[in-house]
């Protein structure tokens, strides 16, 4: 079985599971934040009025809670959400609720690595897409909505059909040019938006051992613009090292068999891989970024779960450092604590200094919401994962999907530009 | 059931065209109905009557996991989706919350249906007879779980876990 079917087997108490099984499967973790939260508060209410009893939910230490979308609330409706959930979390006794402004908080696919919220070999699921991403940990992690994110609190438990597994296996050296956003733009221009989908995306090869953990979590982060039901990596050493820094907590890595059977196997040469950027309005839509280079943009977006973690920050400021931004240039940290060692390590000063305006961490204008969305035809260029129609504000604007390198080098020249070219 | 099909000839339809990201907030489901399908045709909620039905490409509803899309597209009184494929968040979502049926069809068969025409589902049969061209034809049905949860009208309702 391959690591995914292990992982779900174990969780669905069965000793062995094929594609296409499905399967009720425990869960050991499970998140949800302030979009899916009033939504599954709204299921539990619904529950109530059909007579059932909700004095409690089967695991509160199981389940964890992050403000992250609408803040800070934008307006009053935003701000009556989070005080919703601030209440039914603390109703049912949730203790890992991460508020803005009381300290650590965040994206919550950042916190989930960043807080060691889920550990290898686990089940995880969240109210939210990009669920996918805390796969690099060695884990199951799918999203889901608040209708199913309201069974799991009820029942510890949700259906899965299991998925079969497409092979990723990235070769060669990584130039110093090339970001996993690179890699997982290229993989996703090649097998299509729809190319994964009800699979799960597996990634090995010599480049895994290459990339530190945030960087093996962009490759997961994006398996959801496949339409991918999960991302994974197998823990080794460097999981192992990212978490002892961070947690105490014990856990037994599971690792796929050897004569694991894989629908699809997939091999890149990653040292041949030039700087990939996604044109609007499709993640699949590819160009590598020097095809690109007569496009003038009116922003740089240094954001997200994908594109705004310590290592995205560390080189977009390697970039950026004594340069000024010729753009709009808008940069936010993934989570409290990766704003804190921006600001230890200089690079907030480098961003500022460059011009560049700092803002809190937030999902904001990454979906449209908040904190410097787009107007009528204002072209972008992001470190996001998505670029559909009026994802980042109007219909009729445009992003252009990157690495946290071109969106910098980008930010420089006011045109897309490969950092290879940045220098001059 | 029987309704007016509402066609919108594209494949990888996404989460923000049904339901933009600003209506993230909103959580009361006659009002996220005003905004179904915004990113496409803003006039799409004024143009469904009660059990209509949406015929579209393939990977229908794409992108965010948000329930609000089912929830939004079913206030406006669409009962069920027809498209060659669905994205897996949105699938289990409408199915899930009981909110309408998303029901694959072969590519061919969206074809032949045209905005406008008069169909009749019967997911006993997995058959469809689009009673404007007087055709019929053949749904995907099914698996055994799905059809189990929409027989009782979403996994709030669905008691048989131990079953299986």
């Amino acid at each position: 079985m391959t690591i995914t079917e292990k992982i779900l087997a174990r969780a669905a108490g069965k000793a062995h599971i094929s594609p296409g099984d499905v399967v009720f499967a425990k869960i050991d973790k499970v998140m949800l934040h302030d979009v899916s939260g009033p939504g599954v508060i709204k299921v539990f209410s619904q529950w109530e009025k059909m007579g059932k009893k909700l004095e409690r939910i089967w695991d509160p230490d199981r389940v964890w809670i992050t403000e992250d979308h609408f803040v800070p609330p934008p307006d009053r409706i935003s701000a009556e959400n989070l005080l919703e959930l601030s209440n039914w979390s603390e109703k049912f006794g949730i203790k890992k609720h991460f508020k803005y402004g009381l300290g650590q908080y965040g994206i919550c696919h950042t916190l989930s690595h960043e807080e060691a919220m889920v550990l290898p070999g686990e089940v995880y699921v969240g109210g939210d897409s990009h669920t996918n991403t805390t796969g690099a940990m060695g884990a199951f992690a799918a999203g889901l909505g608040h209708t199913d994110i309201a069974y799991v609190l009820m029942n510890g438990q949700i259906w899965f059909k299991i998925p079969e597994t497409m092979m990723f296996k990235l070769t060669g050296k990584k130039p110093e040019y090339i970001m996993a956003k690179d890699i997982i733009l290229k993989i996703i221009g090649d097998i299509g938006t729809d190319g994964a989908n009800y699979k799960t995306m597996q990634f090995s090869g010599e480049v895994i051992r290459q990339l530190g953990m945030e960087e093996r979590l962009t490759l997961t982060n994006m398996t959801t613009e496949a339409g991918a039901k999960n991302g994974i990596i197998e823990a080794d050493s460097i999981t192992d090292e990212y978490l002892r820094e961070r947690t105490d907590s014990s856990y037994f890595a599971i690792l796929g068999d050897s004569d694991a059977e894989f629908s699809e196997v997939y091999s890149y040469e990653i040292d041949k891989l030039e700087p990939i950027v996604a044109k609007p309005f499709s993640p699949g839509n590819i160009s590598v970024a020097r095809e690109l280079q007569d496009i003038e943009i009116d922003k740089a977006y240094i954001g997200s779960c994908t594109g705004a973690k310590l290592e995205d920050l560390r080189l977009a400021a390697k970039l950026l450092k004594g340069k000024k931004v010729k753009v709009r240039t808008e940069v936010l940290p993934a989570a409290q604590s990766i704003y804190s060692k921006a600001i230890k390590e200089g690079l907030i000063s480098i961003f500022m200094e460059a011009g560049a305006v700092i803002g809190p961490p937030t999902c904001g204008a990454c979906c449209g919401a908040h904190m410097g969305v787009l107007g009528k035809d204002e072209i972008c260029v992001s470190t996001t994962n998505r670029n559909f129609p009026g994802r980042m504000g109007n219909v009729e604007s445009k992003t252009y999907l990157a690495s946290p390198l071109v969106v910098a080098a980008s930010a420089i020249t006011g045109k897309i530009t490969d950092p290879r070219d940045a220098r001059n | 059931m029987r309704g007016i099909v509402h066609k919108y000839d594209r494949a990888n339809i996404d989460t923000d065209v049904i339901i933009p990201g600003p209506y993230l907030k909103i959580h009361d489901h006659k009002e996220l109905a005003k905004h179904a399908m915004e990113g496409i045709d803003s006039k799409f909620p004024e143009k469904v009557s009660n059990g209509d039905f949406l015929v579209c490409g393939s990977n229908f509803g794409c992108g965010s996991s948000r329930e609000h899309a089912p929830i939004a597209l079913s206030g406006t009184g669409i009962k069920a989706i027809l498209a060659p494929s669905f994205a897996r968040i949105f699938y289990r979502n409408a199915v899930d919350g009981g909110y309408l049926l998303p029901i694959e069809v072969e590519e061919d068969i969206i074809k032949r249906i045209a905005d406008n025409d008069y169909l009749d589902i019967d997911i006993s049969q997995n058959r469809i007879t689009n009673l404007s061209k007087n055709e019929s034809y053949v749904m995907k049905a099914f698996p055994a779980l799905i059809a189990k949860i929409v027989e009782s009208g979403g996994l709030v309702n669905y008691k048989e876990l131990s079953n299986l």
